[in-house]
């Protein structure tokens, strides 16, 4: 969809009319990501990151088939022909410190991303679907991760990939089977190396298909904003391009600066010195942890010491996995019409005093080993995550008094929606 | 010379083809759940294949025994061994820690067992167990030589944190059951075969 002002998409010459009477792809670039799709003007940078996540997705895949090229999926050489990439083949180091460091920079915009839809409530109807598909895309996300991390086959490859698994033993009666029949064996051996290669390599293309609905949802109703106001008329807009495409550009600029600063000086900085030893399958680890960006959800697995109807690693694993899947909900549990927290005082005070923090706490625990007094801040963090989003989120949003929220996005960026607005769009379409 | 056409009796027949006067049932619903059935077995049977390759193949299946010789450990000595790819542990205890291990009343264990249940008769201080924690399937310090042997004197899991006792059963931390005791007999007086 797009507004009744969206440019219409002219062929330029002989050629493009020819073009876009056969297949047209061009027109659908334009309504897309062109002047004909016009976004709300007041959108601020951490609307930036859905663009970076592309990136990210675009440069794992390119990364990654190159990688691929080199790599050997059997636990006899794998760990091997990934020192045989940084050694030997040209630029293999760089390859694989940009997939590997890639993939660390993917959650960290995942995760603004992520927060930008919380705090701003871009789940809000009409947006359901949007989110509900960025959720799809997390889980794939958090799936391909794993199974990358697993192909160097060091020790925390081994001992990730056995707790992992491990996960899926705790269902009753099928778990052990389903165990099993993940790994091929009753360890991780060349069968389950051998496997997650084969769906490392499907899952990016699954992620980017899931991808490209999570873009047609968005398109539909159009990007929400900071305000969370509608777009009402021409003048709360300025066309995609060439306004985000270079904004968006810009932010790529600094997120690649940042990036390359990671892969150039600190390669190893977001990595485990523990996954530069072979897989030793009679030896774990002292300290085993998986990569950072699973730390929260790490920390909410381990805050279930004690067995309470069913057993603790079976609570683990649920409030792991419920942990993601409650964001399912999230349209649901938070019903305040008010869609942006910058008009909302007391939703406000808890995101940034209560989730944000509980976030960091699980963040640090997961980090830590199973220690005192690690578990049991963690224990207290995990029940205020679901706390926050089963009892105070509903609360909250039935008895809050909003601000004052502006008439428009036009009055919140220019305080008044009667002028004139300079640029390409001058008449307010009012 | 095209002949008349006869005069044929037909009854109306709606969009869906049933005709009325049907009583509802109509010989091409017959068909119609006949093919879609016929369609749903061949993609049963296309889809089973395609998920039992994930399944064990035959060499993982085809999994041998394992031997393995005590006469050198010492009390208060382990030996890791590998059964079926995994760690297997076999320990010799110590007279205190096989008194240890019976002291602990039974009603105060997570997954009750004796000592007796965990070992062979007669071969009270031969522990063998996997060395396999319940939880999340790490392999638990403390058949090492100087490793931390937790809270209770027998096996620490370092993933998560769980505490077994020197008859390996669970006493603390998330894993629910203790370490499992495989199939396995003496053959000798000093040699145990796995399996």
């Amino acid at each position: 969809m797009s507004f009744p002002w969206a440019k219409q998409y002219q062929p330029a010459n002989g050629f493009t009319k020819w073009i876009d009477e056969k297949l047209p792809l061009p027109r659908l670039v334009y309504n897309a990501v062109g002047a004909g799709y016009p976004v709300p003007r007041n959108l601020n940078y951490m609307w930036n990151f859905g663009v970076l996540a592309g990136f990210c997705l675009m440069m794992q895949i390119v990364t990654g088939v190159v990688l691929a090229m080199h790599y050997a999926a059997n636990a006899q050489v794998a760990f091997a022909s990934v020192e045989h990439i940084m050694r030997d083949v040209n630029w293999g180091w760089l390859m694989r410190y940009a997939h590997a460091n890639g993939a660390s920079f993917f959650f960290v915009v995942i995760y603004l991303h992520i927060f930008r839809g919380l705090f701003y409530s871009s789940y809000k109807a009409p947006r359901e679907m949007i989110w509900i598909l960025g959720v799809v895309i997390f889980l794939l996300m958090m799936a391909t991760a794993f199974m990358g991390y697993v192909l160097p086959w060091g020790q925390m490859s081994f001992w990730g990939a056995k707790v992992i698994t491990g996960l899926f033993s705790a269902i009753p009666l099928v778990g052990e089977p389903i165990q099993v029949w993940l790994l091929g064996g009753y360890a991780p051996d060349n069968a389950a190396l051998n496997r997650f290669y084969s769906l490392h390599f499907l899952l990016p293309f699954v992620i980017a298909g899931t991808v490209i609905l999570h873009i047609w949802a968005l398109h539909i109703p159009g990007s929400s904003n900071p305000t969370g106001v509608e777009v009402k008329s021409e003048s709360d807009t300025v066309p995609f391009h060439p306004y985000y495409t270079v904004k968006d550009g810009f932010g790529l600029g600094i997120f690649l600066l940042v990036f390359f600063t990671f892969v150039f000086f600190l390669p190893n900085f977001l990595g485990h010195p523990d996954n530069y030893i072979p897989a030793n399958p009679l030896s774990t680890p002292a300290h085993i942890v998986p990569e950072w960006y699973f730390w929260p959800f790490y920390a909410i697995l381990r805050a279930f010491t004690t067995d309470f109807i069913i057993s603790a690693k079976l609570w683990g694993v649920i409030a792991m996995f419920a942990s993601i899947l409650i964001w399912f909900l999230l349209p649901w549990l938070d019903r305040s019409p008010v869609r942006s927290g910058h008009y909302r005082p007391l939703f406000r005070k808890f995101f940034w005093f209560g989730f944000m923090p509980a976030l960091l706490v699980l963040f640090i625990c997961g980090g830590a080993p199973a220690e005192q007094p690690y578990i049991m801040l963690s224990q207290l963090a995990t029940a205020y995550y679901f706390l926050h989003f089963l009892v105070i989120l509903p609360i909250v949003s039935a008895m809050e008094t909003p601000e004052e929220l502006p008439y428009s996005i036009t009055q919140a960026v220019l305080h008044s929606d009667k002028k004139p607005v300079l640029g390409e769009n001058t008449s307010p379409a009012v | 010379m095209a002949e008349p056409a006869a005069e044929i009796p037909v009854k109306p027949v709606d969009a869906t083809g049933s005709a009325a006067g049907d009583d509802g049932v109509r010989r091409r619903d017959f068909l119609n759940i006949a093919a879609v059935s016929a369609a749903g077995v061949g993609g049963i049977a296309v889809l089973y294949p395609l998920i039992s390759q994930m399944a064990p193949s035959a060499d993982v299946l085809a999994e041998s025994t394992t031997e393995v010789d005590t006469s050198a450990i010492e009390p208060g000595q382990a030996i890791k061994a590998v059964f079926r790819k995994q760690p297997l542990f076999v320990r010799r205890l110590t007279p205190a820690e096989v008194q240890e291990a019976q002291a602990v009343p039974l009603g105060s264990l997570r997954d009750p067992a004796t000592l007796e249940d965990m070992t062979k008769p007669g071969h009270l201080d031969m522990l063998v167990t996997m060395g396999v924690c319940t939880h999340l399937g790490c392999v638990p310090l403390g058949a090492g030589e100087g490793e931390n042997r937790g809270e209770f004197g027998g096996y620490f899991c370092p993933c998560h944190g769980s505490h077994y006792d020197t008859a390996a059963r669970i006493r603390k931390g998330p894993a629910p059951t203790n370490l499992v005791v495989p199939e396995y007999e003496f053959t000798t007086d000093t040699t145990i075969v796995v399996g």
